[in-house]
């Protein structure tokens, strides 16, 4: 049986120890700026951090991937050029892009550093994987959260690179870089700023009755009860109504995490190569709970045992998990 | 008014709709170029595709020229199918609008749709030398970032195309939304989308008209409306600008259109006559204007 990679996120230099140490075979991790898609406050690192930090990955057998994921706008590639430069100079296993003229820049530049094609690139078909895979010599392809086991499974056998699939956390409804909602709304873009649903832009309005509505910008994404826990307002995740829905819905996608445990031995067996966690904006916590819980498993079923089935739901959003579209073409 | 375009009809108009307005298209409206295709959904092509022989003898008879828009999201045997379908097809340039399109096309022409990814020079320089001639930008684009591409693209010899009016396309999904609002799923939807031919309107629990939804795709309440911006556009050199179909008088919208482009009206002018149209949504240009895509800023303001 193919040893599958288990790809961890790394949001902070803390974290990304944390995810060494509960057994990551790889880190995912970024820059502190707009190249790449966890853009967030507080989080990501320095060029000082990230030197360090390869090294001590490094120095415990854990490969490190860099995101470069974004798309840089005309005038500014120069920060995406150093954003590659730098992590060719501190020895990165991979880097992981989804632009074509960043992914041109890696393959000319540097072409014995691994190239990964990003989410945010959404390349969905034999073809356009093949397409990055011919042009630019990716290695693998982390493929988008649509696709069922058994279209994983075929695949595979059309494709010259690795696979690597999310098998936890944000369950994300849109296509990966094709995404304008927050630019709508906030006036930061997610493909060009590395931001979606940004906390500045976020309020939380308690109502005379006690209920909370929650706001983006201007808009309201959804209203709670006073017995309610109010959610995050992320704009797929929010409640609205339709002229045939008086009744407000989720119109895209009910707060809730992806979880794949169950179906571990099912992508092993369709050719995955590696398995993403989702979540490099979330906490040591989560990273420490979720990286162990699949070490385990993936360990438990490469020894040929049953595997433990993951218990995340604490660490879910909503307390509510989903197989999504791995499980079912009904999830379209 | 050859930089003049129309894109390709998003929503699902039946076909005796899509043979009519086509029809007045190419009678009536001052476009050059008529993008035709099916960009949204592999579902509902039985429905019109054979009329799309007689629809581009029309068009091309009216003096415009042809350009066949392939779909978006290329997943199923079908989409890929009909992408590489359309890649076969002879006589007419087409527009890719997925990755998954640029895989057998570097041997012939082909223009680059706003639903590519195409944010910066190097990007469309690459692309440029693999047979791309023509590039409409992603709709969040701000006007500094678009000057810059216009910049590149005529030093590449390439066109460059900016959407000017109609709703924006903020996401694509694999789930239709459509069904979802009706208790459907994507493969058992018996095309409900059809009773919406200006999209679904999404509102906020609060009231607030908010998005737009035509299947897969999520768009925004508002029409983008850069009429003011053309004579902006065309120092930058962007060399078409692109109306997209929406349920209003688009013959009239593109007269507004045109006049703007030859200069024959200011800004205040076709702010007035498109004012006259009775237009479903409000306007916005917050893109443009590198601020919230929802938003409306003055011609100070630009």
């Amino acid at each position: 049986m193919k040893r599958p990679e288990l790809v961890c996120p790394a949001g902070t230099p803390a974290a990304l120890r944390t995810a060494v140490e509960a057994g990551a075979d790889a880190v995912y991790c970024g820059f502190q700026n707009a190249t790449n898609a966890r853009n967030f406050p507080g989080l990501n690192f320095t060029p000082e951090e990230m030197q360090a930090s390869v090294a001590h990955a490094h120095d415990h057998g854990t490969k490190v991937l860099l995101a470069v994921n974004t798309f840089p706008t005309a005038g500014r590639f120069n920060l995406w050029r150093e954003a590659v430069d730098m992590g060719a100079k501190f020895g990165v296993d991979a880097f992981i892009v989804a632009d074509i003229g960043v992914a041109d820049y890696v393959k000319r530049t540097y072409p014995n550093i691994r190239l990964h094609l990003s989410v945010q690139a959404a390349a969905s078909s034999p073809e356009a994987i093949r397409y990055y895979a011919r042009e630019f010599g990716v290695k693998r392809v982390v493929l988008p959260r649509i696709l069922t086991v058994p279209e994983i499974k075929k695949l595979a056998g059309e494709i010259p690179c690795e696979i690597e699939t999310f098998i936890f956390g944000n369950h994300g409804l849109m296509v990966e870089g094709r995404c304008s909602l927050t630019n709508y709304v906030t006036g930061l873009s997610t493909n060009m700023d590395g931001v979606c649903s940004p906390a500045a832009d976020v309020h939380y309005d308690k109502q005379a009755d006690g209920s909370v509505t929650t706001r983006l910008g201007e808009f309201t994404i959804d209203s709670f009860a006073p017995d309610e826990q109010a959610g995050y307002p992320t704009i797929c995740k929010g409640r609205y109504n339709a002229p045939n829905r008086p009744d407000a819905y989720y119109a895209f996608e009910e707060p809730i995490s992806l979880n794949l445990s169950a179906l571990l031995p099912a992508l092993i067996e369709a050719g995955v190569d590696a398995f993403k966690i989702e979540g490099r904006q979330r906490s040591r916590a989560y990273v420490k709970s979720a990286v162990s819980a699949f070490r385990k498993a993936v360990d438990s079923i490469l020894a040929g045992q049953e595997p433990e089935l993951a218990d995340l739901i604490a660490l879910t959003e909503g307390q509510k998990q989903t197989e999504g579209a791995f499980k079912t073409k009904k999830w379209r | 008014m050859q930089s003049l375009t129309l894109g390709p009809i998003i929503y699902h108009w039946k076909p005796e709709e899509r043979r009519d307005f086509y029809a007045r298209i190419a009678d009536e409206a001052p476009v050059g170029t008529v993008y035709l295709g099916e960009v949204i959904c592999s579902k509902r092509t039985p429905y019109f595709e054979g009329d799309y022989p007689e629809i581009i003898e029309r068009l091309e008879r009216g003096g415009k020229q042809v350009v066949l828009s392939s779909l978006s999201e290329v997943v199923l045997k079908r989409e890929r199918e009909m992408l590489a379908a359309i890649c076969e097809t002879e006589g007419h340039e087409i527009e890719i609008n997925n990755t998954a399109g640029l895989l057998d096309v570097a041997e012939r022409p082909h223009r680059v749709g706003p639903l590519m990814n195409i944010y910066n020079e190097e990007t469309m320089r690459y692309l440029a030398g693999k047979g791309a001639t023509h590039f409409s930008l992603p709709v969040e684009l701000p006007a500094a970032v678009v000057g810059e591409m216009a910049k590149a693209a005529k030093g590449l010899g390439v066109g460059i195309e900016v959407q000017v009016f109609g709703r924006a396309s903020l996401a694509v999904s694999a789930r239709c939304y459509h069904a979802r609002a009706h208790c459907r799923t994507k493969d058992n939807c018996q095309f409900v989308c059809e009773e919406d031919p200006d999209g679904m309107p999404l509102k906020t629990v609060t009231g607030q008209s908010f998005l737009t939804i035509n299947g897969i795709q999520t768009l925004s309440h508002s029409y983008v409306n850069l009429a003011a911006e053309i004579s902006q556009m065309q120092t930058m050199g962007v060399t078409q600008f692109r109306l997209l179909p929406q349920r209003v008088d688009m013959v009239a919208v593109a007269r507004v259109y045109a006049d703007r482009v030859s200069g024959a009206i200011d800004a205040a002018e076709s702010d007035a006559r498109l004012a006259t149209l009775a237009m479903p949504a409000p306007f916005s240009n917050g893109f443009w204007n590198g601020q919230q895509g929802r938003r409306q800023f003055g011609p100070k303001v630009a």
